[in-house]
């Protein structure tokens, strides 16, 4: 029996050699990415896809873990002298990526070096704009974008006598908060990515600053600005609703889920609009999205929340025919026809305008409602110096300084406006490390 | 009177120290000096620039307070780990020692714990207590205890405690099981024939003769409350919540690899390194000295 396992196995090494040396005419390009699960297997289809399109070139996608170890790969491989051609690369890393001049290529120069046909103008600036330099020049090529929704349970709406539509400001939402709890659930909402959702889209969607110089747009000398009043009152609120339960903590990330998924806990949650499918997959009762709540006496809210997800990056160091097959993956992946289907199946935003449009003709949001909730929230107004995005150093560190000032509200062990000044402060920290080490 | 063996000659010894001469050189100093010499230098992640600035990382970290405060929380948590783990599993040797009948079954089910990974017993130990769908959080409700260990910091901390301990128990169970087993059994039992109680017998005969088998074991289960719970935390409160749990280890990881702050996090790990050569030599100078082997 183990014998003959072996000799399957040399049999298959022996063939995938052959195959690989047919392949040999062709320019290899590594893709390395973060995608695990069926998001991993619809990255392999993509590259297929692109493979048959072509015969010049064989992309090879290569599962590197999740977001931060495949960025710590591809970095310690650039310092080992053998990074890949694309690496997949958090929104967060955005700064750290863009200011290792010399590490990386950016597209607007790679598209312009090998000539490739590239129209900034065809995607959504409210996806490209996080990824572009003051003057609009694309860094890194958008991948997947996503931005937060809420979500509520249909059921629980229906059984507390409330219309069947989720909430469209915060002191709304408190009342059908409360009117659920009175129906008997426990929690009115919790929410995922409490940093992303809370204070950073909390921002945009209400048009003020998270940092100076334009969230970090306009240079490294950034600070924060998430203790101004409005974050203190958010804030405030949420820590007074986590003591009646109209909010519920349930960890960081999306650990969270199961008070929403469960249907007997919370009614509502915000999460990505990339959660879709998997909500929809565990959600044993109906449910529906809404746009995130707002402050009604903000002027100029609500305005365009802002995404999160990853993009794809460029390294330097590699051969001109290679750089042309990169060249070509990016228009290929930017097709409508690739964009609308990958934003179909994953929840994920389209890239471009034209994509938007094709899923609309195909008739996809009428059959599947509230899908289209996150792309009328990323579009519905120009983006400001505060809604645009932000880029700001050390983010993935500052993320969880963000995190841990939460969680010591929501704990009853600091006020608001103490702990979001502890934030800006550690953050800043962080930020003039960040500085000091780029300048 | 030890038997010592003589060899003639320089070669054969070096050569049979070798492997392991290599092993620590490649394996340990190695990873030290260069440990060291990241500390005192500012480098951006790709390695693009880098500048020498002397003992500045080590200045921010002690002027951080987050840092003083993992420093508490690694004593809290380490001493706590390793407390409870030593003495629960003598006091499962001490009961397993006096089975007659069975006795391999006991000793094979008290072990299992130890072959699962500290990652995974931190993943068991999660789905348990998960506040909203964790089955004992659930026994829990229904007695009238709201367990959210997201949130309250001391249920967060007695959480980790446990799983790291339950997962180190069965090899100090092991140790100790086979220091018992090596006391012979005529000096038990003359003790007791003098008129000993079994307090007393412990006390004065049997836990000295294990001192040697517990000096190790404390030697060692510090080092593994310093370093290898780092699954266990990761898995169950990743330093959550507002920091409760984080201990030094997982401060250098999260620092280093996720924040991609090298200085900062190799500056640690040299004082994280300091802390535990300095342990060891304080165990070995001050306790090894009131062992009788």
């Amino acid at each position: 029996m183990k014998m003959k396992m072996l000799v399957l196995q040399i049999a298959a090494a022996l063939l995938f050699c052959a195959a690989a040396s047919a392949l040999q005419a062709q320019t290899k390009i590594t893709w390395w990415h973060a995608m695990g699960g069926r998001l991993g297997e619809k990255v392999k289809a993509i590259a297929e896809g692109f493979n048959k399109s072509q015969s010049s070139y064989q992309l090879v996608p290569v599962n590197k873990g999740n977001y931060t170890e495949t960025m710590t790969a591809g970095i310690a491989a650039f310092r080992a002298g053998k990074p890949p051609n694309i690496i997949q690369v958090f929104e967060v890393g955005t700064a750290t990526m863009m200011a290792a001049k010399g590490a990386i290529k950016p597209v607007y120069k790679l598209m312009a070096e090998t000539g490739a046909p590239f129209d900034p103008g065809a995607y959504l600036p409210t996806v490209t704009g996080y990824y572009t330099t003051t003057d609009g020049k694309l860094l890194s090529m958008p991948f997947n974008s996503s931005t937060p929704i809420l979500y509520y349970n249909k059921e629980a709406f229906k059984k507390a006598g409330l219309p069947d539509r989720a909430p469209s400001t915060w002191p709304e939402l408190v009342e059908f908060a409360q009117k659920t709890q009175r129906a008997g659930y426990p929690c009115g909402f919790t929410t995922a990515w409490q940093s992303w959702v809370q204070i950073e889209n909390f921002s945009a969607w209400h048009d003020v600053p998270i940092a100076t110089l334009s969230n970090g747009f306009g240079g490294l000398k950034t600070e924060f600005k998430i203790n101004s009043p409005l974050h203190v009152r958010h804030i405030g609120n949420m820590a007074k609703w986590q003591k009646s339960k109209i909010f519920d903590y349930g960890g960081r990330r999306g650990s969270g889920q199961a008070k929403f998924t469960t249907g007997k806990d919370c009614v509502m949650y915000m999460q990505s609009s990339a959660g879709y499918a998997g909500i929809k997959r565990t959600a044993k009762f109906e449910f529906g999205t809404g746009m995130l709540p707002y402050y009604p006496d903000v002027q100029g809210a609500p305005r365009n929340s802002i995404i999160g997800g990853a993009t794809l990056w460029v390294f330097e160091g590699h051969s001109s025919k290679e750089y042309r097959g990169v060249a070509e993956f990016f228009g290929y992946l930017s097709s409508a026809a690739v964009q609308a289907d990958w934003h179909q199946f994953t929840g994920y935003l389209p890239i471009t305008t034209a994509a938007y449009k094709l899923t609309k003709q195909q008739g996809f949001y009428s059959k599947n409602p509230g899908t289209e909730t996150a792309l009328l929230q990323m579009t519905r107004a120009k983006p400001t110096a505060n809604s645009k995005g932000l880029r700001l150093g050390n983010f993935v560190q500052i993320r969880d300084i963000i995190n841990n000032e939460l969680e010591a509200v929501w704990s009853g062990k600091k006020s608001a406006k103490q702990a979001l000044d502890d934030a800006v402060a550690q953050g800043n920290r962080l930020l003039r490390k960040f500085e000091r080490a780029n300048r | 009177m030890q038997q010592r063996a003589v060899f003639s000659g320089k070669l054969l010894p070096l050569l049979l120290l070798l492997p392991q001469i290599a092993v620590t050189l490649v394996f340990f100093f190695w990873p030290a000096s260069q440990a060291i010499m990241q500390s005192v230098l500012q480098e951006d992640p790709f390695g693009l620039s880098s500048k020498l600035i002397w003992f500045d990382n080590f200045i921010e970290v002690f002027g951080n307070p987050d840092y003083l405060n993992s420093l508490w929380v690694t004593v809290l948590f380490s001493g706590s780990v390793s407390l409870l783990s030593l003495s629960i599993g003598l006091f499962l040797a001490l009961q397993a020692d006096r089975i007659v009948h069975g006795a391999v079954v006991y000793n094979t089910m008290l072990v299992w714990p130890y072959a699962i990974s500290a990652a995974v017993a931190g993943v068991l130990w999660l789905f348990l207590f998960n506040p909203t769908i964790g089955i004992v959080a659930f026994a829990l409700a229904r007695l009238g205890y709201d367990w959210n260990h997201l949130l309250n910091s001391g249920e967060a901390m007695t959480l980790v405690i446990a799983a790291a301990t339950w997962n180190r128990v069965p090899y100090n169970f092991l140790f100790f099981l086979a220091g018992l087993q090596s006391i012979p059994k005529s000096l038990v039992e003359a003790s007791a024939i003098d008129g000993a109680g079994r307090f007393s017998r412990f006390w004065k005969i049997v836990f000295p003769l294990l001192m040697p088998t517990t000096f190790f074991l404390v030697v060692v289960n510090v080092v593994y409350a310093f370093f290898e719970t780092f699954g266990v935390i990761h898995q169950i409160t990743e330093g959550g919540p507002a920091r409760a749990t984080e201990i030094l280890v997982y401060k250098v990881f999260y620092d280093g690899v996720i924040g991609l702050d090298l200085g900062g996090s190799a500056a640690q790990s040299v004082v994280l390194m300091t802390i535990v050569i300095a342990l060891t030599v304080i165990q070995f100078r001050y306790i090894e000295s009131k062992v009788n082997y």
